[in-house]
């Protein structure tokens, strides 16, 4: 064996990251692209690919009803964004404030319950907010509800499902990031005049930025390609752009236009993700 | 009178007392040191000025005002944390203006006195880097910067060399001074390095298992140590247990040494005879002679062998094998031109001795502060013995 190759750093770099790059090339980014192609072709009655090219599809988006689902899926991702956010820097600032033996403990608990199946914990939900369900008959017997009131099949539902089931994919890197922080720091701000939350505001919150950032896109960008639970959670009355895939690939059969919605959603996925690198990059560059 | 006063202070951890009984007074413009080993209570005591921690029982009073249960945004009294704690997210003019701008001070103002600071603190150019951009040294500069802007009446400083290494720590503690010296506000630091202490406070305490050893200026605690533990933690210095005999020469008294002739002591601490104490000698209290002395009553005289000789320019340090066992270190200054005189070397008989003032009688320390007060490590008989003679 010409073990002089592999001295080179760079022979040995291409070698390691070679498998997981054409991995990606073949499963990811080539059927990307084919999607997009695909949006570029006439769709057949039997629910085929047609040939030649044809801008028809585009012509197709303009369906008065596609800005009110692309302006809710992007509204509706944005809040379970922020709610997951807010829930999670509290939890993570006690978390890593908690005595080494607890925090395993604690972790634990928040991640337990999301060894059940995520199906199954959805349609758990529906229970829970069924108009017969505890919740319901709870509201009602205190009178903050009338009978016959539906908590189920609204935006309100699919974003408080999604946060509880997003709420450990934002926790876990802020977590990472403040378990890293230094908590002298807020000792610093109080000793300089700050009351306790102002200095957990203007130095723990900027300190863990990191995590918060990646926490937003791991939570954006699932929800706004959700399909599963404003579909069980939300019904017809709020769906969402993954629904209107679906449906159009499933009921329509109409492959070209689904193509083209998802060429649309990816854009939408890409821009808060290249937003969020620049500005990071910017922000490190500036350091 | 006091500006800064610690009444009767307890601090307890689970149970556990960190800080033990401890009554203070700080003066106006002083710079105050609580000197100790790791765990004797000094940095949560500082914390308890800080107002990071409550204290169990006690009061603080400052200026006259009782601040013990004030937040620590509330009271005029700012820190130099250990690791200096700047914000990482901020630039060095933002990690200065920061108290200001949390004091809702006008823009023009910040910009004057962070301005006036980066002056003083010689941080012109930096200000717009952030705190990982800049070297130790500087960092702790912005650190002092950030607090004084604020004006405080105490400036706390934890432990405020640690972090930077040994030349940069000799420098900055001119530097310290200097800053002393033109705000001229108090400052109470703590740490663990004696010369550090020494160097550059006006009083040290020092400090031992929670409670206070001793309050005093710098030479008053290395000359006349009130404990055995503040005698060992202060320099080095040589322990001679013995029991204390009758009185002679009026305020001294004889004691009994295992393998000594006789020893004088000047007895302050008045130990009544039939007491064990330990009689501390310092290095450089003792003369080392290559033939017996001429006998004076008020000199101590007891033989010996030298075992190690570490010449050093300034000084000579001897390790001389003492009766009873003992291992004795000597410090000799030359002050005089060291050619002319036949040098003591190693192996030779010698003669050590110290006036009988230069004693200081003091009570047994505890045995489990042993480890903390142990002399430097003296190299062992056994493993010299072994190495080959070289010529």
């Amino acid at each position: 064996m010409k073990t002089e190759k592999f001295q080179s750093p760079r022979v040995l770099e291409a070698l390691l990251t070679g498998p997981g790059l054409i991995w990606l090339l073949v499963f990811f980014l080539l059927p990307t692209f084919n999607v997009l192609l695909i949006s570029f072709r006439p769709s057949t009655l039997t629910g085929g690919i047609g040939e030649g090219w044809t801008l028809e599809t585009f012509t197709q988006l303009r369906n008065p009803n596609y800005p009110l689902i692309v302006f809710r899926t992007l509204w509706v991702s944005a809040w379970i964004t922020a709610l997951c956010l807010l829930f999670s820097i509290p939890v993570a600032y006690c978390l890593a404030r908690a005595p080494a033996r607890w925090k395993t403990r604690l972790l634990l608990l928040i991640m337990v319950p999301f060894l059940t199946n995520f199906i199954i914990r959805v349609f758990a939900w529906k229970v829970i907010l069924h108009p017969e369900g505890w919740v319901a008959s709870a509201f009602i017997a205190v009178g903050w509800m009338e009978a016959g009131t539906q908590l189920l099949y609204n935006v309100h539902a699919v974003v408080l499902v999604s946060v509880y089931t997003y709420l450990p994919f934002s926790l876990l890197p802020v977590y990472a990031a403040a378990e890293k922080f230094d908590f002298t720091l807020l000792e610093a701000a109080m000793d300089l005049g700050c009351k306790r939350l102002e200095a957990f505001l203007k130095v723990f919150v900027p300190g863990i930025s990191r995590g918060v950032w990646t926490a937003t896109l791991l939570v954006l960008i699932p929800n706004l390609g959700a399909y599963v639970i404003p579909d069980i959670i939300g019904g017809h009355r709020s769906m969402m752009l993954g629904n209107i895939i679906a449906r159009r690939l499933f009921s329509d059969r109409n492959l070209p236009h689904a193509a083209a919605l998802s060429s649309l959603l990816t854009l939408l996925v890409l821009v808060p993700m290249v937003v969020v690198i620049f500005v990071r990059r910017r922000r490190e560059a500036s350091t | 009178m006091a500006f800064l006063e610690f009444q009767h202070i307890r601090k307890t951890f689970d149970g556990f007392p960190a800080v033990d009984d401890v009554s203070l007074e700080i003066r106006k413009g002083e710079i105050f040191s609580l000197l100790g080993p790791s765990g004797c209570g000094k940095t949560t005591l500082l914390r308890m000025c800080a107002g990071f921690e409550r204290p169990t029982e006690g009061r603080i009073i400052l200026n006259g005002k009782d601040i013990t249960d004030l937040p620590p945004n509330q009271r005029k009294v700012n820190t130099i944390f250990q690791s200096y704690a700047l914000f990482p997210h901020l630039t060095i003019f933002e990690n200065i203006a920061f108290g200001l701008r949390v004091a809702k001070r006008s823009e023009a103002e910040i910009h004057d006195e962070v301005e006036r600071m980066l002056k003083v603190m010689q941080l012109k150019g930096h200000e717009r880097k952030k705190p990982h951009q800049i070297s130790g040294g500087q960092k702790q500069r912005v650190a002092i910067a950030r607090a004084l802007v604020n004006k405080p009446e105490i400036l706390l400083l934890d432990e405020p060399l640690a972090a930077l290494d040994l030349k940069l720590r000799q420098r900055m503690l001119v530097e310290l001074d200097a800053i002393h010296d033109e705000v001229g506000i108090t400052f109470i630091m703590v740490t663990h390095d004696q010369t550090e202490a020494m160097g550059i406070s006006d009083r040290i305490a020092v400090m031992n298992r929670g409670k206070i050893q001793q309050v005093g200026r710098p030479n008053e605690i290395y000359e006349a140590p009130t404990t055995s533990f503040v005698a060992a933690f202060i320099g080095d210095t040589n322990f001679f247990v013995g029991q204390v005999g009758p009185a002679d020469h009026g305020d001294y008294c004889r004691l009994k040494i295992e393998g000594f002739d006789r020893v004088l002591c000047y007895n302050d601490k008045r130990l009544k005879p039939g007491q064990m104490a330990y009689v501390s000698v310092r290095p450089e209290k003792l003369r080392i002679h290559a033939e017996r002395p001429e006998d004076d009553p008020r000199l101590n005289l007891i033989p010996g062998k030298v075992t190690d000789v570490i010449y050093e320019g300034g000084r000579t340090d001897y390790w001389v094998d003492g009766p009873g066992g003992y291992r004795i270190s000597v410090t000799r200054a030359h002050q005089l031109f060291g050619l002319d005189e036949a040098p003591i070397e190693w192996n030779q008989a010698v003669w050590l001795s110290w006036h009988a003032d230069d004693g200081y009688m003091l009570e047994q320390y505890r045995e489990d502060d042993e480890e903390l007060l142990r002399l430097p490590a003296a190299p062992e008989a056994g493993r010299l013995a072994e190495l080959p003679d070289e010529d």
